[in-house]
């Protein structure tokens, strides 16, 4: 049974039509952090945001705290919230930024407070006409509550947000892509090291970059404190966090559940969460995190949701995203597709990224739609490796960014537990599947 | 003479004045050159180069870049299908060629009256109401057939104008507040934080 007595920390207002105003944010709570936050000293804060050892909610999950830490003392620093969400499948911070903007904003005033940064930025990816009119909205309210810009609430700390959009590119999810794109640049990941941009970031300088939903825990974890945060989950998975549930179930959508507490199975088959298979037929295989991440077969349901767990069982939690594959879904043309997503989407500048997702996407594709030959499954393996050395997971990685190494994990996945299938696709000269 | 008109240029001001860099500036003033014109026309991408102290080359260069950016003349509202993996398991692409035979045109196409131009896109996190299918980016959320075809009808008759604005994702923000970013600025406002810090921890230590 799925555990669901954990408060809600980011998606509290979700009951509310009028959540995304400054009036319900204000009888719900709002700014209440932030004005506790501004009686503390920003060590405090960084403090509690560290015991609270709030992962980060992006993909990667790394430590807030310990990210923020290592932000290069200089004359000039700023703050860039990555709300690019583009991995497949996932779509938390469209919630967060829609319906909840205000908690966002001031998640990022007291993020920027405890860094004692004066400029941040916001960038939403540019297909959230919404989410950008919405936090927009929010940004301009906060001012003029006196939340935001000079003297916030007579604290003496000033602090700027700017709310920037971007133009349609998976990529600027990578942090350093994202700085290129902010300052005016096609979206190239940086050449690392150095590899965090808390030393080299926007325009050079000292720079933290966080998850949309990473900084809308903060006003709870300030509110709560961070011992009250680090009380839910487990181990290094703490507090609860938003899990995007899609694919073959009966309500797909997003979720605020606690981590570890939960399995994959509770997620999907609880009736106050995902309500099970359609038509109840059976799961045949789920992408724990996002397609950057290796699948997971049926029996792997009652693995808890927990970072550890799952990297434990090699794959990632990601981005909390899920899809459910049921048993007529065709593997095959599932993999292909998220390696045409990848082909689509690799930026260009490393050669086993562009080179080996175009050519894995062709192969994929005359195995799926006619035209595969049986050595192809293995040409496809062998092209994954020059792409991920040893397809180990963690994987290997030959490119400057992360994307690379990403394609093999759905097509090394679906010919790992499915090679029948792919065999079938020769011999019967493409998809059988209706 | 600047080639955008006198609303479109004070907002062009405005965002100049958000960024510590005009480079920066880059994008939102694509997504306004964009706004005006419905693609980003030569005129246009002379202004930005302008604006933001590149080259036309430079500002092409960016733009090809970005899936957003048009730099061909596409219809009045832009019709994204999206086919990527939750989207493909609810019919993604059969909606997508549905779509495209709706429409008249392939993907990529444009119809003939030239109202709509098709897109096949990647994932638009929307995924529960899948496939997701935006118009100008704006969720129409017409997973099947039937209300894909009404949506296009009402488009067709003006009966979605009030939700479904002609090109531009920042057509509708405004900012109305806040400082300018002045890179002087900053360092002056961080320096006096940092000061504050240092005393501070200085008397704690005491």
């Amino acid at each position: 049974m799925a555990v669901l007595t954990s408060p809600k920390i980011v998606s509290s207002r979700r009951d509310f039509d009028d959540s995304y105003t400054l009036k319900r944010y204000l009888t719900t709570g709002g700014y209440e952090g932030l004005k506790k936050a501004l009686k503390m000293n920003p060590e405090k804060v960084c403090a509690e945001v560290d015991a609270a050892s709030l992962l980060g909610r992006g993909g990667a999950g790394f430590p807030a705290g310990r990210k923020w830490s290592m932000l290069r003392r200089a004359p000039l620093s700023y703050l860039v919230i990555n709300g690019d969400e583009s991995e497949p499948a996932t779509f938390k911070d469209h919630y967060l930024v829609e319906r909840d903007p205000h908690q966002l904003v001031e998640g990022v005033i007291i993020g920027a407070f405890a860094l004692q940064v004066t400029q941040a930025f916001i960038f939403l990816r540019g297909e959230f006409a919404l989410g950008l009119e919405r936090v927009q909205q929010a940004v301009n309210e906060a001012y003029k509550h006196g939340a935001l810009g000079e003297n916030i609430f007579g604290s003496g700390f000033s602090l700027d947000i700017v709310v920037h959009p971007g133009a349609g590119a998976y990529i600027c999810g990578e942090e350093t892509s994202l700085l290129e794109a902010l300052e005016g640049k096609r979206g190239f990941p940086r050449i690392k090291p150095p590899f965090f941009p808390a030393v080299n970031g926007l325009y050079g300088e000292p720079t933290v970059v966080n998850n949309v939903e990473t900084m809308s825990n903060l006003p709870w974890i300030v509110t709560n404190g961070g011992a009250a945060f680090a009380a839910l989950g487990e181990g290094r998975s703490t507090g609860t966090r938003l899990f995007a549930l899609a694919g073959n179930v009966v309500n797909p959508g997003v979720f605020e559940i606690e981590m570890v507490k939960n399995t994959f199975r509770d997620l999907i088959f609880d009736p106050a969460l995902g309500g099970g298979v359609p038509g109840n037929k059976k799961v045949k295989a789920i992408i724990p995190g996002g397609v950057s991440a290796p699948w997971f077969g049926p029996e792997l349901l009652d693995l808890p949701l927990g970072a550890d767990e799952v990297a434990g069982k090699g794959s990632m939690l990601g981005s909390g995203s899920i899809v459910v594959m049921d048993e007529d879904q065709c593997m095959v043309r599932a993999a292909w597709r998220i390696t045409k997503f990848f082909s689509r989407e690799s930026c260009g500048q490393c050669t086993p990224c562009r080179e080996g997702s175009g050519w894995i996407e062709r192969v994929m594709y005359r195995l799926e739609h006619g035209g595969g030959r049986m050595e192809d499954i293995d040409l496809v393996l062998d092209l994954c490796d020059n792409i991920a050395p040893g397809l180990t997971w963690p994987p290997q990685q030959t490119t400057i960014c992360v994307l690379g190494p990403s394609i093999p994990s759905a097509v090394h996945s679906a010919i790992s537990m499915f090679r029948h299938e792919f065999i079938e696709h020769v011999e019967n000269g493409g998809c059988t599947h209706v | 003479m600047s080639h955008f008109n006198a609303e479109i240029k004070k907002r062009a001001d405005q965002l100049l004045s958000l960024y510590p860099r005009r480079r920066s500036a880059m994008l939102p003033l694509l997504h306004l050159a964009q706004e005006q014109d419905g693609y980003l026309s030569e005129a246009g991408i002379e202004e930005v180069a302008e604006l933001t102290g590149t080259t036309p080359a430079d500002v092409r260069g960016t733009a090809a870049f970005y899936d957003m950016f048009h730099l061909e003349p596409v219809g009045k509202y832009v019709v994204g299908v999206c086919t990527n993996i939750a989207c493909l398991i609810a019919g993604g692409e059969e909606l997508l060629e549905h779509a495209s035979k709706k429409l008249g045109c392939a993907v990529g196409g444009t119809s003939a009256d030239g109202m709509f131009t098709l897109e096949e896109t990647e994932c638009l996190a929307d995924c529960n109401i899948a496939p997701c299918v935006q118009v100008n980016h704006r969720y129409v959320r017409t997973t099947t057939p039937e209300t894909f075809d009404a949506m296009i009808g009402e488009i067709r008759d003006g009966k979605r104008e009030d939700e479904i604005p002609p090109h531009g994702t920042l057509i509708r923000v405004r900012r109305d507040g806040g400082l300018r970013t002045n890179e002087a600025e900053v360092v002056a406002a961080r320096a006096k934080t940092l000061k504050a810090r240092d005393a501070r921890v200085a008397k704690e230590q005491k």
